[in-house]
């Protein structure tokens, strides 16, 4: 057992029983407080692939940012309350179940046995990890046009989320 | 020695495998919406778990784009859940059905 496995198992069960927890929980602001959980592990796992830019965004982003504006809208909305005819009963929820197994069994088939023939499964892990400086020079020479798509993508989400609420404004006057 | 590329594609299938679960199991729609965050995530995890194997960065870019699309998804998702609340007072997916035939 080297450092890496030891810590791989501790943030792997630990993002594992959060996800578990964001399914289970009633109330939805369990649910998203697991969440946060769920982030935080994979961003230390991040941190064991050598991908400390991409840990630190994973914290501040999605653990911080978007988490927020989840949880912004629960209070908002006050849905614990009437969170409690949530989830489906009985046979319906069997089927999905067993429908999950399925998936997650096709999925670690793939993961452990269709890769032998590829490259991936010479390929020596890289020693050195990704610095920051790297991924800067590639996002504005290589990925220079997705970037600025991705500008696009933000300001359409803007101006959709301004057009929804004002049309709701309009219908109440 | 470093931990074979198996044991982050395994977590990153069963992490993906539980957002399935959620989305199927679960009626609440911010519940839903966050379960697809779970399985952009378990992607995110294949995305740096193979870049690493690979000793390529390019697999971190397409992460900060997942994650751009996310925030836009997240902004757009919830605003449409909440001028739906506003009209039906609900979120339970099986309750807004108008758009069904």
């Amino acid at each position: 057992m080297n450092p890496e496995m030891i810590l791989f198992f501790i943030f792997g069960a630990v993002s594992l029983i959060g996800a578990i927890a964001v399914i289970s929980f009633r109330h939805p602001i369990y649910s998203a407080l697991s969440l946060i959980v769920t982030f935080f592990a994979q961003a230390g796992l991040f941190v064991l692939l050598g991908a400390h830019f991409v840990a630190a965004v994973q914290v501040i982003v999605y653990a911080g940012a978007i988490m927020v504006l989840f949880l912004f809208v629960i209070m908002l909305l006050n849905l614990g309350t009437l969170s409690a005819k949530g989830a489906l009963t009985g046979k319906l929820k069997g089927v999905a179940i067993v429908l999950g197994i399925l998936l997650a069994v096709q999925g670690i088939y793939i993961a452990v046995n269709a890769l032998k023939n590829t490259a991936l499964q010479d390929a020596e892990a890289a020693t050195e990890t990704v610095t920051t400086y790297t991924i800067g020079e590639l996002l504005f020479s290589k990925y220079l046009l997705p970037f600025e798509v991705t500008s696009l993508i933000l300001l359409a989400a803007l101006i959709g989320v301004i057009v929804l609420v004002k049309r709701e404004n309009q219908t109440e006057n | 020695m470093q931990l074979g590329l198996e044991y982050y594609l395994v977590l990153s299938a069963l992490l993906f495998t539980i957002g399935v679960i959620g989305v199927l199991i679960r009626r609440n729609a911010i519940i839903i919406f966050m379960c697809i965050e779970l399985m952009l995530n378990a992607a995110n995890l294949a995305f740096v778990a193979i870049s690493r194997n690979l000793g390529d960065p390019d697999g971190q870019l397409f992460v900060f784009f997942v994650m751009a699309v996310a925030a836009a998804e997240v902004a757009i998702g919830l605003a449409i859940i909440v001028s739906v609340f506003k009209h039906r007072e609900t979120i339970n997916v099986d309750e807004v059905n108008s758009l069904k035939g």
